[in-house]
């Protein structure tokens, strides 16, 4: 029994993250209809900057983070900007293919500026762990959920609440008609890029501590992230909050229960059941999308 | 004729039936409760003003849109839930408002193209290519070379697709489509950007399709065209039916005139 | 039409004497094993050319169909002693009735999906090929595959494996342009000028991409095959994740929905090592900034993007 609440804490922990790198790339498809190959990329960026920034130099936490996630956001806008904009033709092969391109160039400058070593980064507060029923409970996992529930909140009221947030939802339900209602398109796509980019370098910052970081760990959190937000449906913001924490449970409890060596493979097993029967994801209503 | 797949039979007088279809997209209803029938052999015309749901209709009956209530039976078969490639095959061939030929093959590879569901040769008669795939392939080049006589583009068939004129391109657009040898031919606004002349050859082009048998409905605006060629005419607007009828009766139809006029 | 038909010939007939005149005059083993190299990897760009060019897919995980082609034949011929001949005919199976399973749900959807599909699929296959260490060596890899023979024929490394493959890869070639001047090609290209007019005159566009994705998955087993008895030994290292971006790279620069091309991406590819020798640390950078500057400006691949610029310069010079 305690093994099992061992498993469901770190599941939830690694859940949380997964929850953050959907979120933004499930918004950054429903506002522009784009999957982001180098997704994964922007959290590595988080990641290693926060271990340049708080380890390396040693700048105050909140600065370091505000920092990681400056970064994260300033190269997403340079990637809509060169990359996806000047784009002679948007078709989804061509999209694809530059995203790849790009997940790769930036693993490649990643290499060479950190090296290939992986990182170590301690937790963000130095208490002791909360014993509860038995398992242990990491302060490390309180943040993450809890900053992981605030972003997703955040965007969330954003959304919802804000005239520029209404706009980006428009633009992702049609994007002519809102056009057509005087909503820059272009702006709304910027605006997306940044602020899934930005969600990817916070769930970076927030993974470091838990896992070693190096310039490879982009690829395979992008994947999980696509099918965290798969299995909750694209597009949709807590439909792929619900998939990350799910995601992570799954793999906690297939680790920890199963073996460790295929934890990996679950996600993607995942990924090719969601694909094949739910392609809509299991909360989304809507019927995934054919060309 | 093709040996390898040839078109179906026509089995019922009402070549294509709708019954209270119906289609609703988000809140709005595109298409509410329509019912009319279309004989074998004639020309129908549909009309409405613009947003009528008019190429919603003709999605629906060519299996883009699945309707929401209602029936579509098309030669005595509910078409509900067949996927568009079997319905090409069970004989309902549409063109479209813009021309969408196929720009890096020639005319007569469109026309070619367009017999897919009449031939059957598949990957491994490509690959092995034996007597009987290069009969296929014989026997189809005839048929496009006849398709192309009928339609007068004999003298394009060579060129690419895209480098002819526009007006062109619309007749070869409907040669395409009579290549799979349909039982209904749907035209959606088949004299669009054409000029007098070219709308002259268009309606003979009709009549010699209508006389070797096909039953067509054709969407458009030019109403003298409409109604000169059409056998009947079904009005629309807003959704609904309006009318229906000869074009005679809908000349002197009161609503249709008001919906043309009054509200347009 | 015969015009046509002759260009093609003369086409064969230079590749032929080509690939003829080098295998008999080199005599350096190390070139020859390069240009074995390059036939194997034409055979992997010609799949999945076929597949991007004319369909809009990409796959993702196409090295997947090539450790799988590489280790059935390995662990069937190698472990179990069945004739590599009949390894090679289950190597194809099973590539193509995964392509079947992986692209029958996906291919229904936008392009995204095959791509992530083939993806996880690809990483699913590395994690079993390094995990499922009884049977296929683990990470450590393979040894002990045993070498091809036809009758008296030993196929060894040298001119010996270089003519096989080449042969082959004349095969391959002949079947794809085959397939392009059918009414499946036909029906292919409809597909890449305009789907929706493609769906529209009757084409069941599903099934014809699912046929190319198991035509393009035979095609890396068969080029699994030949690499396994070429090289000996296997690793899952070299079915990963960064050859299947090569391979879409390759595709990306000799241009989509070309034969030729395929030839030439992969020669550029199989080179392009050979010569940035001393910075394999750059590898990753370089292939990044190819695959996005190609695809940003030139979509239909560097060759036809080249090709296009000579042309419209020729036309504002006249």
């Amino acid at each position: 029994m305690q093994e099992i609440v061992q498993y469901l804490f770190s599941g939830i922990t690694t859940g949380a993250v997964y929850a953050v790198i959907a979120v933004g790339l499930s918004m950054l498809y429903s506002s522009t209809e784009l999957i982001n190959f180098a997704h994964g990329e922007f959290v590595m960026i988080g990641a290693l900057a926060m271990v340049t920034l708080w380890v390396r130099i040693g700048l105050p936490l909140p600065v370091a983070m505000a920092g990681a996630v400056a970064a994260g956001c300033l190269l997403g806008l340079m990637f809509e900007r060169f990359a996806i904009r000047t784009a002679r033709n948007p078709e989804p092969i061509t999209l694809i293919i530059i995203t790849v391109g790009a997940s790769i160039f930036l693993k490649g400058v990643a290499m060479i500026i950190w090296g290939k070593d992986p990182f170590s980064m301690p937790a963000f507060s130095s208490h002791e762990s909360i014993e509860i029923f038995g398992a242990a409970l990491l302060p490390q996992s309180i943040w993450i959920v809890t900053a992981a529930l605030v972003l997703a909140g955040g965007i969330h009221l954003f959304l919802k609440q804000t005239l520029t947030g209404k706009a980006m939802v428009a633009c992702a339900v049609n994007k002519k008609a809102a056009w057509l209602s005087g909503i820059p398109s272009e702006k709304m796509g910027i605006l997306a890029f940044g602020i899934s980019a930005g969600c990817g370098a916070v769930a970076g910052i927030f993974i470091a501590p838990i896992t070693m970081s190096s310039y490879d760990m982009g690829t395979l959190l992008g994947i999980k992230g696509f099918c965290a937000a798969m299995i909750g449906g694209l597009g949709s913001l807590w439909g792929a909050f619900a998939g990350g924490l799910l995601l992570g449970i799954l793999e906690s409890m297939g680790a920890g229960l199963i073996s460790s060596g295929l934890k990996d493979a679950i996600a993607f097993v995942l990924l090719l059941l969601i694909l094949y029967i739910r392609p809509g994801g299991l909360f989304a209503a809507k019927e995934a999308k054919r060309f | 004729m093709i040996q390898s797949e040839p078109a179906p039979a026509i089995r019922a007088k009402q070549i294509l039936e709708v019954q209270d279809l119906t289609k609703m997209f988000g809140g709005v209803k595109a298409q509410d409760q329509i019912s009319f029938s279309i004989e074998k052999g004639i020309v129908c015309g549909l009309i409405g003003p613009n947003g009528a749901g008019k190429t919603t209709l003709f999605n629906m009956i060519t299996g883009i849109y699945r309707p929401d209530a209602g029936k579509v039976v098309f030669n005595g078969r509910d078409i509900k839930k067949t996927p568009v490639h079997k319905l090409v095959k069970a004989g309902v061939a549409r063109t479209f408002q813009h021309v969408e030929l196929f720009s890096s093959m020639t005319l007569l590879e469109n026309i070619l193209v367009g017999m897919h569901v009449r031939t059957q040769a598949g990957f491994w008669a490509a690959v092995t290519r034996l007597p009987a795939m290069k009969r296929e392939e014989r026997q189809s080049r005839r048929r496009a070379e006849e398709l192309l006589e009928f339609t007068g583009l004999c003298a394009d068939a060579h060129k690419m697709a895209g480098d002819l004129p526009a007006g062109r391109q619309k007749t070869a657009q409907i040669a395409r489509a009579l290549a799979s040898e349909p039982l209904l031919l749907l035209l959606d606004e088949p004299a669009a950007g054409l000029n007098p002349v070219e709308t002259h050859a268009l309606g003979k082009l009709i009549q010699k399709i209508k006389q070797s048998g096909i039953t067509m409905m054709l969407v458009e605006h030019d109403m003298s065209l409409a109604m000169g060629m059409s056998d009947k005419v079904v009005v629309l607007d807003q959704g609904k039916k309006l009318a229906e009828g000869t074009p005679r009766q809908i000349q002197r139809n009161e609503a249709v005139m008001s919906a043309y006029l009054g509200n347009g | 039409m015969t015009d046509n038909k002759k260009t093609i010939w003369i086409e064969y007939l230079v590749f032929i004497c080509a690939v003829s005149v080098f295998g008999l005059a080199t005599e350096n083993t190390y070139y020859l094993q390069i240009m074995t190299f390059i036939g194997i990897n034409t055979l992997l760009a010609l799949g999945l050319n076929m597949l991007m060019g004319y369909t809009g897919q990409v796959s993702l995980g196409h090295a997947a169909f090539y450790g799988i082609g590489a280790y059935t034949t390995a662990i069937l011929s190698g472990t179990y002693g069945m004739n590599p001949w009949l390894a090679l005919v289950c190597a194809v199976a099973a590539a193509v009735l995964i392509a079947f399973i992986v692209g029958l749900p996906t291919l229904r959807l936008s392009g995204y999906y095959l791509a992530m599909g083939t993806l996880g699929f690809g990483m699913i296959v590395n994690i079993v090929l390094r995990e499922w260490a009884g049977v296929t060596g683990g990470a450590s890899g393979f040894v002990g595959i045993p070498m091809l023979e036809a009758g008296a024929l030993v196929f060894m490394s040298g001119a010996g494996y270089y003519f096989l493959v080449w042969g082959i890869v004349f095969a391959a070639m002949i079947i794809c342009r085959r397939l392009l001047a059918s009414r499946t090609g036909r029906a292919l290209r409809a597909i890449h000028d305009g789907e929706n007019a493609a769906v529209a005159i009757g084409i069941n566009t599903h099934f014809l991409k699912l046929e190319i994705f198991m035509f393009s998955a035979a095609l890396g087993a068969v080029a699994g095959f030949l690499y396994a008895h070429f090289v000996l030994f296997i690793s899952p290292e070299s079915f990963g994740f960064m050859f299947s971006i090569k391979i879409v790279t390759m595709v990306v620069i000799g241009g989509m929905a070309s034969v030729w091309g395929a030839l030439l991406g992969a020669a550029v590819l199989t080179l392009l090592p050979e010569v940035l020798h001393g910075f394999a640390e750059y590898e990753m950078i370089v292939f990044g900034l190819i695959l996005m500057i190609v695809m940003i400006f030139m979509p239909q691949g560097l060759t036809r993007g080249i090709m296009d610029m000579i042309r419209t310069a020729g036309r504002a010079r006249a």
